[in-house]
């Protein structure tokens, strides 16, 4: 049975990316504490709205953990602590206690300018992904699938690397601000499968390049990154990635 | 009836049609394809795969999404996995069997021709998703794995884990993004499209907001794509995303496409139950649960009281005291009958006061039975995510031994309650997935081609990938080759002042209605009538009384709305209220259209057409038709019925028996 608890939030306001923003905070009372965190904001909103004012701004979708809309930096970490790895979307409020003061802020990080409040714009991994994250083939020239023999241990690997959701979590906890984790589970996906194998040095050499490019940091080995992906993908991809751009940059 | 729709099904045996179609269809050589523009609205697996393809074949292509990236598009979510006619199983599967399967399914209401194409296509689609790199799982060979899913008699699904949707998106988003660095497809994130420019009665262009700006932007082309997804979110609980809307499609009804048989909603049986009146979304739990998950309420009463009163659990009652309620009446298929059936008698156990939570309304799906045949590591590799999931939300582990009785082990089971799932009906189009205006196309779940009146698991992906890969791409051309199109048409027509000036004026009545309530308040009052009144049991007393209160809330939309804020600049509330005003009218069709087809079929079960054994009763004789609805000019005027009637020449109709 779910019991019901008060707390404050302090939640960031942001007015566009040019703006310095500030907290604001607001006083919630008795939400039952099987409510999802962004149910719990949508009742903040609907308060707001009632009393004639904006609302709190924050991306969110699919609210099932899977689409990497949600970006929430909740009480210094993103997506907020569970035991295992969860999006914001996924973050119940029996997670936390009766008169919790709870923050929210947005991912921040060089390579995601706010756009408004907690909204901010991660197309620079789009620009990454278009770099080189793919197999070059043209809409029905493939053979059959099972031409293709993988074995169950690389498949399965690729699969847990191909699981990242582009939700930057590893780049608001980094505090480079790298996009490492991201860039090497892609990388890593391509590099474990045959299919991925012929433009594999070009892959890593122009997603590495665009990365820097687009204002991302470098690793510097903390595993900050690993420790709050909501897809527990691991730095083992990184050391992967590390291997594949130093083959690339030697067969040059 | 003077209209007469012309479905465009080529000539020739149903096996033929789609190669004779290829063989003789017109094309755009490759230099004039660098001359013509398309738009693609949303980035699904509809809209990404056509946005794709159309790149490579050399069109300039420029593709919307109102999420910040392509990737978000909710296709993402599908967990199950996609059918194809492979046979890797030897168990007897092929393209008849799979187009037969996906016929029966939709209750005998979809169109024989389309569908025979989606199953010829689909081992296309898996070979082109393998040379992507999407990870599907292997067997210990390397060969590629399946899975069954309701509906069907042998293993045609293949997957990959619990994320098949995110893998094949991702698929399909890397092959977009080659084409966005190659220059042929020009991406526009945060995007809406707001209205559909018809110029000489073709479509060619759109008016859409920037939703960070809040300006409306025009965009010239060709030819106009919708693949914008289902209507779903109209009954305001969903396994939907919060974004996913109607609007786009609902446009382009106002601009003269047809709405095709709305009232085919899909109730998808295993998600998890409603918890209390602030909850935004339901979650859904894999379809494919269902293959190793067996599905019961309690034999006694009493034992429903004391689960309902919470003074007992669902492992405290023995095997002997279970109703496997769906083994029990459809023993050929078990707990592998279609979606609608699996949810109709979930519901009829619920009526009859056998649901197993506080509210009532919740079933058991339960593992205790494979976890002991198979062992829990073998039951956790096929559905570990799942469970997580599942815990996440209720705080309880289906993994978890909870009591044993008599030397029998019992783990707690998931508690599951149907939800609005899918949307059959949208947008009619033809066989080339044109719609009723010429340059309009519609794709994906947007229209209404291939699951008649019920899909089936994992063939949702399967037609969003045929459509955007190989058929749209192919039959857009049939419509490019002709030369009288390709002068561009500037933005500076008054057919682009009219529809930015409408979409403008619309923006500033919704701003200035100033009164009292928020959009969300009201969209859960639409739910509520939705549910109500246009759910799983519908009746002629219910629809009428749910229509009557559709008009009363479009009222108090029209005058008790508030929007905080500016319409400059970055404005939720304000999208939000126009995705509103659009699910208010697309739940009247939906009531229309259910009301007045006096039969059960598929998704929509009318009370006074039932056997005596509560199965959908269908009646061929005056209704073997798609039921199109034509918009008359104003929301508050009742819309008009045309038909297009079904012709079936492969397929013997008959009573769907998933008994024997």
């Amino acid at each position: 049975m779910a019991k019901n608890i008060s707390f404050t939030i302090k939640y960031w306001k942001q007015n566009g990316p040019q703006d310095q923003g500030h907290f604001d905070t607001h006083e919630m009372k008795n939400i039952p504490d099987d409510t999802s965190f962004l149910e719990m904001l949508d009742i903040l909103n609907e308060e707001l709205i009632e009393a004639g004012d904006e609302p709190f701004v924050f991306d969110h979708d699919c609210r099932e953990g899977i689409c990497g809309m949600c970006s929430l930096y909740i009480n210094g970490t993103p997506h907020g602590k569970t035991e295992r790895g969860a999006t914001t979307c996924q973050l119940y409020m029996r997670r936390f206690n009766d008169g919790d003061v709870i923050t929210v802020e947005p991912w921040r990080s060089a390579g995601f300018p706010v756009i408004k409040d907690c909204m901010v714009d991660r197309t620079a991994f789009d620009k990454i992904i278009q770099a080189g994250g793919y197999t070059t083939i043209r809409t029905g020239q493939a053979q059959d699938a099972n031409a293709i023999l993988i074995s169950k241990d690389n498949a399965d690997e690729a699969m847990d690397c191909a699981t990242c959701i582009g939700c930057g979590a590893c780049v608001a906890a980094c505090k480079n601000g790298s996009a490492m984790l991201f860039v090497s589970s892609k990388v890593s996906q391509l590099a474990l499968l045959p299919q991925g194998k012929p433009e594999a040095a070009k892959r890593a050499k122009a997603m590495v390049a665009k990365m820097d490019e687009v204002g991302f940091g470098n690793c510097t080995n903390t595993r900050a990154c690993e420790a709050v992906c909501p897809k527990n993908e691991k730095i083992a991809n990184i050391a992967r990635l590390n291997r594949e751009f130093i083959k690339a940059k030697f067969a040059d | 009836m003077t209209k007469i729709l012309d479905s465009k099904i080529p000539a020739g045996p149903v096996a033929e049609k789609w190669t004779n179609y290829k063989a003789h269809q017109r094309l755009v050589n490759p230099k004039n394809k660098l001359k013509l523009d398309v738009i693609v609205v949303g980035t699904g697996l509809a809209g990404a795969s056509a946005a794709a393809s159309l790149g490579e074949m050399g069109f300039n292509v420029y593709n919307f999404c109102i999420q910040d990236s392509p990737r978000r598009a909710h296709s993402i979510a599908a967990q199950g996995g996609i059918n194809a006619a492979k046979n890797y199983q030897n168990d007897g599967d092929s393209v008849y069997r799979l187009f037969y399967d996906t016929v029966k399914g939709g209750d005998y209401r979809a169109r024989e021709a389309n569908v025979y194409r989606l199953a010829e296509v689909s081992n296309d689609i898996i070979d082109q998703c393998v040379a992507q790199g999407v990870p599907f799982a292997r067997e210990y060979g390397g060969m590629l794995a399946n899975r069954s899913f309701g509906g069907a008699q042998v293993s045609r699904t293949f997957y990959a884990k619990g994320q098949t949707g995110q893998q094949l998106l991702l698929g399909a988003y890397s092959s977009l993004s080659a084409q966005i660095q190659a220059g042929k497809v020009k991406l526009y994130t945060r995007y809406e499209m707001e209205d559909v420019v018809i110029v000489d009665g073709h479509a060619r262009g759109i008016i859409a907001k920037n939703l960070v700006t809040g300006k409306l932007e025009r965009f010239t082309a060709n030819a106009v794509v919708i693949a914008t997804g289902g209507y779903g979110n109209t009954y305001f609980l969903s396994t939907n995303a919060m974004g996913c809307n109607c609007t786009a499609a609902v446009q382009c009804y106002r601009k003269g496409a047809y709405m095709a048989n709305p009232s085919y909603v899909q109730i998808h049986p295993t998600c998890i139950p409603v918890h209390g009146d602030k909850q935004s979304k339901l979650t859904l739990m894999s379809e494919s649960l269902r293959n190793d998950g067996r599905i019961w309420v309690p034999k006694k009463l009493e034992d429903a009281k004391a689960l309902q009163a919470g003074t007992k659990k669902g492992s405290d009652i023995p095997e002997e005291d279970r109703d496997y309620y769906l083994e029990r009446r459809y023993p050929a298929f078990g707990n592998l009958v279609p979606r609608d059936v699996a949810s109709r008698a979930a519901k009829e156990r619920c009526d009859h006061g056998f649901g197993v939570n506080n509210t009532g309304l919740a079933v058991f799906l339960d593992f205790s039975e494979s976890i002991n045949r198979l062992g829990i590591d073998t039951i956790l590799q096929r559905y570990g995510n799942l469970f997580d999931m599942y815990e996440e939300i209720t705080d309880v582990n289906p993994g978890e031994l909870a009591n044993e009785i008599n030397g029998v082990k019992y783990y707690n089971p998931m508690m599951i309650f149907p939800a609005i799932h899918y949307t059959m009906g949208g947008i009619w189009v033809d066989y080339e997935l044109m719609t009723t205006v010429p340059g309009l196309f519609s794709i994906g779940e947007c229209n209404f081609s291939d699951h008649g009146a019920n899909r089936l698991g994992a063939s949702a992906l399967m037609q969003g990938l045929a459509d955007g890969y190989f058929v749209l791409p192919y039959t857009i051309q049939n419509y490019l080759a002709d030369q009288a199109l390709w002068a561009k048409v500037p933005t500076d027509r008054p057919e682009f002042d009219e529809a930015e000036k409408a979409v403008s004026a619309e923006i500033d009545r919704l701003m200035s209605i100033h009164g009292k309530r928020s959009v969300d308040s009201i969209h859960k009052e639409l739910g509520h009538i939705m549910w109500e009144y246009v759910g799983m049991g519908r009746t002629k007393e219910g629809l009428e009384e749910g229509l009557k209160q559709l008009k009363a809330l479009r009222e108090e939309f029209n005058t008790n709305l508030f929007i905080p804020g500016k319409k400059e600049g970055l404005n939720v509330e304000l999208d939000k209220a126009i995705h509103l005003r659009d699910f208010i009218l697309m739940g009247e069709l939906v009531a229309y259209d259910a009301l007045h087809r006096e039969e059960s079929c598929g998704g929509h079960f009318r009370e006074e057409h039932q056997t005596e054994e509560g199965e959908a009763k269908r009646d061929d004789e005056n209704f073997f038709y798609v039921g199109c609805w034509e918009y008359q000019g104003d929301d508050t005027k009742t819309p008009e019925l045309i038909k297009e009637p079904l012709e079936y020449e492969a397929i013997k109709v008959q009573t769907r028996n998933y008994k024997n």
